[in-house]
């Protein structure tokens, strides 16, 4: 029977685990191209990657 | 136990410090912003689904009058900066039509079977609780699944994005909008026993945390709290890497969302606080000692109907435009339309999803050893 903190470790290194294939198969992490900290003020447009955001 | 606080703390701080260097400053500020999330509804045990059933079911409407607070709150300073800022900052607008109000009905149904909303499934999981873990598994299917067919079932019949600001301009909307939520609160304390109206200190605790920290995921990622775009795109990760070419569906080649998909999820909004927001309910859990308590084993019949909802919520979640984070919380908090249908709907079918618990429950045969969500 798993206990609940088994459980959460577990979870968490599988997330881990999908974030670490993810980077190595993604465009590769640049943060001299990040956007500015903040949106707000930034003069950006958001990214719109949002669940309420149309489907095309 | 100290150590462990400690330690759980630094650990997500060095977390946010390598985002910080090797991804970029805002996508550290995101996570740690879904760490407050986490911290706040594990920590402070602030809910959805819970409390819309125990309003139905007890007549107790604390919790909901905690919800309507905090996406009130949300909303005073949301609209306004949406007002002043519109090519910085976007709300969390969809268009309200029949597999909207459809999936949101389905949605509300389905999360009190998996007895955990969008955020719900995660902080459970992030809790240690087996169930919750399952269920995030399938509705991570779900959400990825309901993007494939997301665009046929909006070509449905669907009315186009209707806003209250676009309606009634920026203080029109903020009026209509507290007015609105003071009306529900009105429906809610008519309902609720005596007693059970006011919140208890802990969700007036909550519901400012829940605000400020939804405000500054507006002020930061420019697009409101959300949590389903997340799933369905580490649905599509897997997908993809196992294969399957998503270039010939209409919502991952549109080109946003094809971008995502080629880009790392460290530089996804919503996965990045859905990230945090696990984390945040882990160092709670652990700090509130609650992953001490013994699981308890619930039956299979019960086990087999949460795979089977949070499949179907996941799904429903897409074609609603949102769960309750995106669409409720957040949809109301921005002035659109689809938020308050979306609460109409979910309502409606979380009346039903809380008989369809019951049944499950009753179920006589214990399972796997897997311990019920919360």
């Amino acid at each position: 029977m798993p206990q609940r903190r088994t459980v959460g470790l577990a979870l968490i290194a599988a997330i881990a685990l999908l974030v670490a294939l993810d980077v190595g198969a993604s465009r590769p992490l640049d943060p001299f191209r990040a956007p500015a900290p903040a949106a707000l003020g930034s003069g950006a447009a958001p990214s719109g990657a949002h669940c309420a955001a149309a489907p095309g | 136990m100290l150590l462990t606080r400690t330690g759980l703390v630094l650990l997500a701080l060095v977390v946010a410090g390598f985002l910080a260097l090797f991804v970029g400053l805002r996508f550290a500020l995101l996570f740690l912003v879904g760490v407050g999330f986490g911290l706040t509804l594990e920590g402070l045990r602030f809910g959805f689904a819970g409390p819309w059933k125990a309003l139905v079911t007890r007549r107790d409407g604390r919790g909901v009058m905690a919800q309507l607070l905090a996406i009130g709150l949300t909303a005073a300073v949301a609209l306004p900066l949406l007002a002043a800022a519109p090519g910085e900052l976007m709300g969390a607008h969809a268009p309200v039509g029949a597999a909207m109000i459809a999936g949101a009905f389905v949605f509300g149904t389905c999360m009190q079977i998996v007895m955990g909303c969008g955020s719900g499934t995660l902080v459970n999981a992030g809790s240690g609780n087996a169930l919750g873990a399952l269920a995030l598994l399938f509705f991570i299917v779900g959400s990825f699944l309901g993007t494939l067919h997301l665009a046929w079932w909006t070509d449905l019949a669907s009315l186009p994005v209707l806003t209250l600001p676009g309606l009634l301009g920026a203080e029109g909307a903020l009026a209509a909008t507290l007015a609105g939520l003071a009306a529900v609160a009105v429906v809610v304390g008519l309902r609720a026993e005596k007693g059970a109206r006011l919140p208890q200190g802990r969700l007036f605790l909550a519901a400012g945390l829940l605000a400020g920290l939804a405000v500054l995921n507006l002020v930061v990622a420019g697009q409101p709290w959300g949590i389903v775009y997340g799933l369905g795109l580490w649905g599509a990760k897997v997908a993809t890497a196992a294969g399957a070419d998503l270039s010939q569906t209409a919502f991952w080649a549109a080109p946003g969302n094809a971008e995502r998909l080629v880009s790392s999820i460290l530089t996804d909004v919503t996965s990045l606080t859905n990230l945090g927001l696990v984390a945040g309910a882990f160092i709670a859990a652990r700090w509130r000692r609650s992953m001490d308590a013994p699981p308890a084993r619930p039956a299979a019949r019960l086990v087999g109907g949460i795979v089977v909802a949070a499949l179907v919520m996941g799904y429903a979640s897409r074609l609603a435009f949102g769960c309750n984070v995106g669409a409720f919380f957040s949809g109301i908090a921005t002035g659109s339309l689809h938020g308050w249908a979306w609460f109409a709907a979910a309502f409606a079918g979380s009346i039903l999803g809380v008989r369809i618990l019951a049944w499950l429950q009753a179920a006589p045969r214990p399972a796997a050893g897997l311990e019920p969500a919360r």
